[in-house]
């Protein structure tokens, strides 16, 4: 018994580890495809030359980022398999088709573009090129529409049977996929990704601003990616408000432990801004709370009644402490993003978007922020709904491989070995390849005067010999 | 319902399977034969003659996976627990040289490390998966619709033989992609790789042929009744004449015909384990029709596969298209 419950405890650590280290791959190469079509088509569009470059630049960070979400994401496919095999046996029947729409609709897709959008620039013509860049992108997010489909199915599971052999029988396709949540989740998702690439790509400009190197490419840059955050991170906030009251409809106990409510509130519950949940003794100590504010937002009226884990067995409680952190971290950098994007906005009235250089250093401090809060959130959301794997249906006891715990734990550490060995090194790499952008001939030159020769090309691998300009 | 889709979706598998296989065995090939070209310009080539399709071809490995899932899912929950460890050193190894093809144009001085990554990342994949398949072949035990055996149960001497000889016919699978794909030196060497290889490849699928029947008895049995029979005496006829193509087209410097060949002896030795399975997919304890998923399942993703897949074949092969030729030293593709 202990033995299973080790490898059980195991078994989530593995998958909490590595889809931690998946998620913002894909995260970042959905904003990152988008962003590429874009300036893409920008160029064909404008001829200016200043999009081609910044085209080049991300392309290859890109191609990092993606090569590193292929193989992390191989990983997920198969440890389903390995490491919850009475999951997979009872719940394929219907999340497997989604998973396999997946494949089929975007993986293909993404992965026969890429090499033409990546090396085929010279190869084919410019319409077909940025026709190879749009599918990629549109293959980023078919992606995650279908993978967002299924895991919004155990969430809110819905159009299914059971048969004799204990299996989840589909049952009305419609109701699966297009589950309570799946919007929900789809749009606060796609919004995340989109949100994250546009903190990175300004902080990117922001660095090199503040650097003086290349001030037409930084500029277009931050300017591109600061818009990008003024008018996505509202509707994110909007989306995500709703998102929440959803979840309270459909998962009132994760609602319950993200507000830290051990005990329900007949006249009103109220918000907990801090505090440190006790979940042994039902109680939040040293709790900072705003009266009444909590059924306001949730129930949209101070008075409201709230129900809390008192109307909830013990064994079917969600880890309060990590639920309730990881929700506040996620909704802490929210509200960060939304003052950089309202600072962003007054500095463009001002006229001082690419002179602000506080406003820079901001942006270059909030360059990692969305990752950061894409993992607070899916932490909030998955860890909320255990203990089970099909909410309300399945529990996640009830879903593991029956394989010995040494194998669980040798393989968890030499995940653990190797992510951070190989993935660190990605990032290093990344980072680098942020870090340098090179002088700008062309357009300057004519401005200021001749300054360089003819005959340098721009782009990121202008400083690499012949031979290593792979990618480019 | 006339059809029985469980059937159709055993053999999409097995070509999602067999796709992976033939593409991704080249690309592996390739990792495989890097400590037999010293020079970082002839890796750069190499590299370069797979880098804008590896991406696509390893694709084939997780329709292979989410696929058996979605239609076999009892065949994926205790297969994939079966060969747990084999597995996860697939995927370790898949990382390693995944990442390779960007991260070693990435830095100097590190080169060593990422190329070093993407030969053992690539042997390591190719070795498990031929583990795996040798396992497969040994028989999985299941009970109560789950694994029913140990976690080293796969390591036998038959895994590990089937393991070296993946490793090597992918190791001939590179070497005639390369022939193909180069030019010069880099090419010469690699039609001396090729004839070694040819003849080990033989040689790993005759020791294969002979010992299958004596760890399966039953395995003799499907191969000598009808019509299994016909392909049993006809598969050693067809795979001595694609030695014959390979080692001809070596000899009078052809590009193609080597590596032509050397796919039609995996897609022989395919067709022959699949013919050796049927009707079980995991056997000795799973049929086709035990491990398949309820109707609605098959059916809704059938409409899909049978809609979508052509049009994946056609945009794969518009990439090779894009990128047909030779690949020559230093040029990269701009």
């Amino acid at each position: 018994m202990l033995e299973n419950l080790d490898a059980l405890l195991l078994a989530r650590l593995q998958f909490a580890f590595t889809i931690s280290f998946h998620i913002v791959l894909p995260a970042f190469t959905i904003g990152l495809a988008s962003y590429l079509f874009v300036l893409n088509a920008l160029w064909l569009i404008t001829k200016r030359q200043v999009y081609e470059e910044l085209f080049e630049f991300w392309k290859t960070i890109f191609a990092v980022a993606f090569g590193m979400g292929v193989v992390s994401g191989i990983v997920m496919s198969y440890q389903f398999g390995t490491n919850w095999s009475q999951f997979s046996d009872k719940v394929g029947p219907v999340i497997g088709p989604l998973m396999g729409y997946e494949v089929l609709t975007a993986f293909f897709l993404e992965a026969g573009f890429l090499g033409v959008m990546l090396f085929g620039f010279h190869r084919v013509g410019h319409g077909l090129h940025l026709f190879a860049t749009g599918m990629v992108a549109l293959g980023t997010l078919l992606s995650a529409t279908w993978i967002l489909a299924a895991n919004s199915w155990m969430q809110t599971p819905a159009g299914f049977g059971v048969n004799e052999a204990g299996q989840f029988v589909p049952l009305d396709w419609w109701a699966i996929i297009f589950t309570p949540s799946f919007p929900y989740r789809f749009v606060h998702m796609v919004l995340a990704a989109y949100l994250t690439t546009a903190l990175v790509v300004g902080a990117c400009g922001a660095w090199h601003l503040l650097r003086g190197g290349a001030p037409r490419r930084s500029s277009t840059m931050f300017v591109m990616a600061m818009g990008m955050v003024a008018v996505v991170t509202p509707l994110q906030i909007l989306a995500g408000d709703q998102h929440g009251l959803n979840t309270l409809e459909h998962q009132p106990a994760k609602v319950m432990a993200m507000e830290g409510h051990f005990d329900s509130h007949p006249d009103g519950a109220p918000l907990i801004l801090f505090g440190l949940p006790d979940q042994k003794n039902k109680r939040v100590d040293y709790a900072i709370s705003i009266p009444g504010l909590s059924s306001l937002i949730l129930k949209h009226g101070w008075k409201e009644p709230l129900a809390g884990l008192d109307t909830i067995p013990d064994e079917l409680e969600p880890p309060v402490a990590v639920v309730f952190w990881s929700f506040r971290i996620m909704v802490g950098l929210g509200m960060a993003m939304l003052l950089l994007g309202l600072w962003s906005a007054v500095a463009w009235w001002r006229g001082r978007l690419t002179t602000d250089r506080w406003l820079h250093r901001a942006a270059v401090v909030m360059g990692p922020s969305g990752f950061l809060a894409i993992l607070a959130g899916w932490i909030t959301t998955e860890v909320g709904r255990q203990p089970y794997t099909v909410y309300g249906h399945l529990l996640t006891a009830e879903s593991v491989s029956p394989i010995a715990a040494p194998a669980v734990a040798v393989s968890l550490l030499a995940f653990i070995a190797v992510y951070f060995f190989v993935f660190g090194a990605g990032i290093f790499y990344i980072v680098r390849l942020m870090a340098r952008l090179p002088a700008e001939p062309e357009e300057e030159v004519l401005d200021k005067g001749p300054v360089r020769t003819a005959g340098i090309t721009p782009g990121p691998a202008q400083g690499t010999p012949q031979g290593d300009t792979h990618g480019h | 319902m006339g059809i029985d889709l469980a059937f159709i979706w055993a053999f999409l598998i097995a070509f999602a399977v067999l796709a992976y296989v033939v593409m991704d065995g080249f690309d592996l090939g390739i990792g495989i034969l890097f400590p037999f070209f010293r020079e970082k310009r002839d890796r750069d080539t190499m590299m370069n003659t797979v880098a804008p399709v590896w991406d696509g071809n390893e694709t084939w490995l997780v329709m292979g996976g989410g696929g058996l899932m979605a239609v076999f899912p009892l065949a994926y929950a205790t297969v994939l627990t079966a060969l747990y460890v084999p597995l996860i050193a697939m995927l370790l190894g898949l990382i390693f040289r995944g990442v390779a093809f960007e991260f070693r144009w990435r830095t100097k001085r590190w080169l060593p490390v990422w190329d070093w990554g993407f030969c053992v990342g690539s042997t390591v994949a190719a070795f498990s998966q031929g583990i795996a398949l040798g396992a497969l072949i040994e028989g999985i035990p299941v009970a109560d619709r789950a694994y029913a055996g140990g976690w080293w149960n796969w390591l036998t001497p038959f895994s590990v033989a089937t393991g070296i000889s993946l490793v090597i016919g992918y190791a001939l699978l590179g070497a005639t992609w390369l022939v193909l794909k180069t030019t010069d030196d880099l090419a010469a060497r690699a039609r001396e790789i090729a004839r070694p290889a040819t003849y080990l490849t033989l040689l790993g699928m005759g020791v294969f042929s002979l010992w299958t029947p004596l760890i399966g008895p039953h395995y003799l049995g499907r191969w000598l009744s009808f019509p299994a029979v016909i392909f049993s005496v006809l598969v050693p006829l067809l795979v001595l004449a694609c030695v014959a193509v390979i080692i001809s087209g070596l000899n009078r410097q052809k590009d193609a015909p080597p590596f032509l060949a050397a796919l039609g002896l995996f897609v022989l030795g395919f067709a022959g384990i699949g013919i050796s399975f049927y009707p079980y997919i995991v056997p000795p304890s799973l049929t086709i029709q035990q491990a398949a998923a309820p109707h609605a399942s098959l059916a809704f993703l059938l409409v899909g596969a049978l809609v979508l897949i052509p049009i994946i074949l056609a945009y794969t092969a518009y990439a090779y298209w894009v990128f047909r030729g030779k690949v020559r030293p230093g040029e990269g593709y701009h």
